[in-house]
């Protein structure tokens, strides 16, 4: 039957298709093929600048939450692009949470942008075992930008002596206060703990929340519990704690767990931290529906540089240091903080060298523009010749230069899994979940554990 | 044409691309899930087979157990919800007015997405400005609670959007089946004597039963496999009292860097779904089913 056969041919040429294009499929996946020709190109683009190239970057400054540092990436883009005509940058933009997840789902398949994010220590160290990020030695002892960084910032980001990223912000955290809510009760800076809580009291009982915190992202809250411990427990203690060398058994750190539960029992943070994130949390601060907050340099620019914030709230934004605790071993120059985040360039990409050639050029600009543009500290040394900088963003730089330590942030600085703990941890310690012995004793089995 | 699509080769043939394309996307994933739960990976550098070692670890994990709770609860929860969805539907179908209208408000909530339906219920528990406890605070309640953030209460501050999102869909699934059920059969109903009760309690659910089943498995399995709108509202939170299966192979995987194990959870998950399943089936199943005729 002729209409059999032409059916069957038909079915023939179309299995056969189907495999063809199959076998295609596989060959251009092929991952040694591609770098391959990855490498080709880069060779032909230092030969011949007229070679098309595209860089993938990712970031985590919405247009929203962080809109100045928003407009400085876009703003070095394109300076980057119009004098390399032959480099398209495309941007990718997350929050911060669907940044970190997506770096992992990225990774586990091996395909993370051309440059990219990472935290310092122990969040980037599965990141580099796992061969993923590339060595940035090379331009970090480069002409443009040897011997700029803060000493301190890039150590962070080194990996058996190799530098696996360079850092673009040097943070620390300080408690922004509302002036004016400070006033209207009659209450001054605190110097020491108890006249902290002190402060804390007056603003409960008169119906104002007195800290804003939103611990649904429990970084947030550690924040706290940090201080604490540095405050009470000294900040060698705490370091050593949290990299494993020492103990949470330390009664300080204990005692530490302890006053975040007091402060919790004195309702000292807006209600229902544990269901809300650092953005609500932050709100009531910014809607001055709570007196204090307690975050990272990074939220610079909401109180000085963001048009879209009024002036008369940035007016109102002081800040102070965590207060000392009687009989504890910290200082007031110790900070938590640290470099905040880094650039990185993926190892896999093709396009190696010109995205290194953009970190390069990213960090100076950014070391250059992020002061005045964005309000951001950065993690290169800042010329503060510039008289034109605002008073809050002038006063932490000086605290910045007096600092006599800084501890990295615990979840960046611990492992992964420890980390997790941690966080889990502090989230309980805030909802009274646990005992503070508890909190001690469920951190050393996740130190001691190693991952 | 009739002896082509009897030659056993061009059945093959017919089958091969859409099995080989299920085979890659659901059969061999699961395969591999199984066995990255025998090593102990990170997800980025390289795999140690540790065998067993994951799965025992499970069996002995509270966290996991608390987070197993949690998602048969929620499948209770559900399983419950039904008969409610099931009476909607019942009256729906009836002659009542405005019924087309309120059909089209119960779909409503399916017509969004889960992270939509998320952000709308945070607004609406948020402690001090969320429309809920302002409200409580109008009618004199002193303290209303911070719904997500209370270990006691946020299960349920989560199942109650979960069960308003899903509300439209088994309507709609009912209100479907209903109104295939001939007319003919109620009429002769009411011209023997029954009243509605006995209508639709004798006639309409045993005619309807085979749906019924099919939206019990599609409820239960559905709620132990649950993730998103939890992932968005309290990520498992406070202090892992709203976690559940896939949030905690979720928080293993990518959270803690333990990719072998959050796979062990996912594979255990699986089997947990497949069980369910069958006990539901097993459950249910009559010797003879009724049809209309």
């Amino acid at each position: 039957m002729p209409r059999n056969k032409l059916t069957r041919g038909l079915l023939l040429t179309f299995t056969l298709a189907l495999i063809l294009s199959g076998c295609g499929g596989t060959k251009n996946n092929n991952a040694a093929g591609g770098s391959e020709a990855g490498a080709g190109n880069t060779e032909a683009a230092t030969d011949a600048p007229a070679q098309k190239v595209t860089i993938n970057m990712m970031h985590l400054w919405p247009a929203g939450s962080s809109a100045q540092q928003n407009k400085l990436v876009g703003q070095i883009i394109d300076e980057y692009q119009k004098e390399h005509p032959n480099v398209t940058i495309k941007q990718e933009v997350l929050e911060n949470e669907q940044y970190k997840n997506k770096l992992k789902v990225l990774s586990a398949s091996n395909e993370l942008p051309d440059v990219g994010i990472t935290w310092a220590a122990g969040f980037m160290e599965p990141y580099v075992k796992g061969g993923l990020f590339a060595p940035l030695d090379d331009i970090l002892g480069g002409a443009q930008l040897k011997d700029k960084f803060v000493a301190g910032t890039t150590e962070a980001y080194a990996v058996d002596g190799k530098t696996y990223a360079l850092p673009i912000e040097l943070n620390i955290s300080p408690i922004y206060y509302n002036k004016d809510i400070f006033a209207k009760h009659n209450l001054q800076v605190p110097a020491t703990y108890e006249e902290f809580k002190q402060v804390v009291k007056t603003l409960s009982d008169n119906g104002v929340a007195p800290i804003a915190l939103g611990n649904k992202d429990r970084w947030t809250g550690s924040l706290w519990y940090m201080y604490l411990a540095d405050r009470i427990a000294g900040s060698d203690t705490l370091k050593k704690a949290t990299n494993g060398t020492g103990s949470f058994d330390d009664p300080g750190l204990i005692k530490a767990a302890a006053e975040v539960q007091t402060l919790v029992d004195m309702n000292a943070f807006n209600k229902g931290v544990n269901g809300l994130s650092n953005d609500e949390g932050k709100s009531e601060f910014m809607n001055e529906k709570a007196a204090m907050y307690l975050m990272g340099t990074w939220e610079l620019p909401n109180f000085t540089t963001n048009p879209d914030i009024p002036q008369e709230f940035k007016d109102k934004v002081g800040f102070f240091k965590f207060p000392t605790v009687d009989g504890g071993k910290g200082n007031i120059n110790s900070w938590v903080g640290g470099p905040g985040v880094g650039l990185f360039v993926a190892e896999s990409s093709k396009v190696k060298e010109e995205a290194k050639a953009f970190v390069e050029y990213f960090v100076s600009k950014w070391g250059e523009e992020s002061v005045t543009t964005a309000g951001v500290i950065p993690a290169t040394k800042v010329d503060t010749a510039n008289s034109n900088l605002p008073q809050l963003y002038v006063d932490l730089l000086n605290e910045l230069n007096n600092a006599s330590s800084i501890t990295l942030f615990a979840d960046v600085q611990m492992k992964p899994g420890a980390a997790q703990v941690h966080l889990d941890m502090i989230q309980a310690l805030f909802g009274k979940a646990v005992t503070p012995e508890q909190f001690a004793a469920k951190h050393k089995e996740a130190v001691e554990k190693g991952n | 044409m009739a002896k082509v699509m009897s030659n056993k080769l061009v059945i093959a043939l017919y089958v091969l691309p859409s099995l080989l394309l299920i085979m890659g996307i659901i059969y061999i994933p699961i395969v591999l899930t199984g066995y990255y739960g025998l090593n102990q990976w990170d997800g980025i550098g390289k795999m140690v087979f540790i065998g067993l070692d994951n799965y025992k670890e499970l069996v002995r994990d509270n966290a996991f157990w608390q987070s197993a709770l949690h998602s048969l609860l929620l499948a209770l929860f559900s399983g419950i919800s039904l008969i409610g969805y099931l009476g909607i539907a019942l009256v729906l179908s009836g002659k009542i007015k405005g019924a087309n209208l309120l059909r089209k408000i119960y779909l409503i909530p399916m017509l969004l997405s889960s992270v939509a339906i998320a952000q709308l219920w945070m607004k609406i528990y948020h402690p001090t400005n969320g429309v809920l406890n302002s409200l409580l605070t109008s009618l004199g309640v002193d303290n209303p609670p911070s719904w997500l953030a209370e270990p006691s209460i946020v299960l349920i501050a989560l199942f109650i959007p979960i069960i308003w999102q899903y509300a439209g869909f088994y309507i709609l699934i009912y209100y479907a089946a209903l109104k295939n059920i001939p007319e003919s059969l109620m009429e002769a109903a009411r011209i023997d004597g029954a009243n509605p009760w006995q209508i639709a309690t004798r006639i309409k659910l045993p005619l309807i039963s085979e749906v019924i089943k099919v939206t019990v498995v599609l409820s239960v399995v559905g709620s132990l496999k649950y993730f998103d709108l939890i992932y968005v509202m309290t990520d498992g939170g406070p202090n892992g009292a709203s976690e559940v299966m896939a949030s905690y192979m979720y928080h293993k995987a990518f959270r803690s860097f333990d990719f072998g194990y959050g796979s062990a959870v996912g594979f255990f998950l699986l089997l947990i779904c497949l069980v369910a399943t069958y006990l539901i089936r097993k459950a249910t199943a009559s010797k003879d089913t009724i049809q209309y005729s």
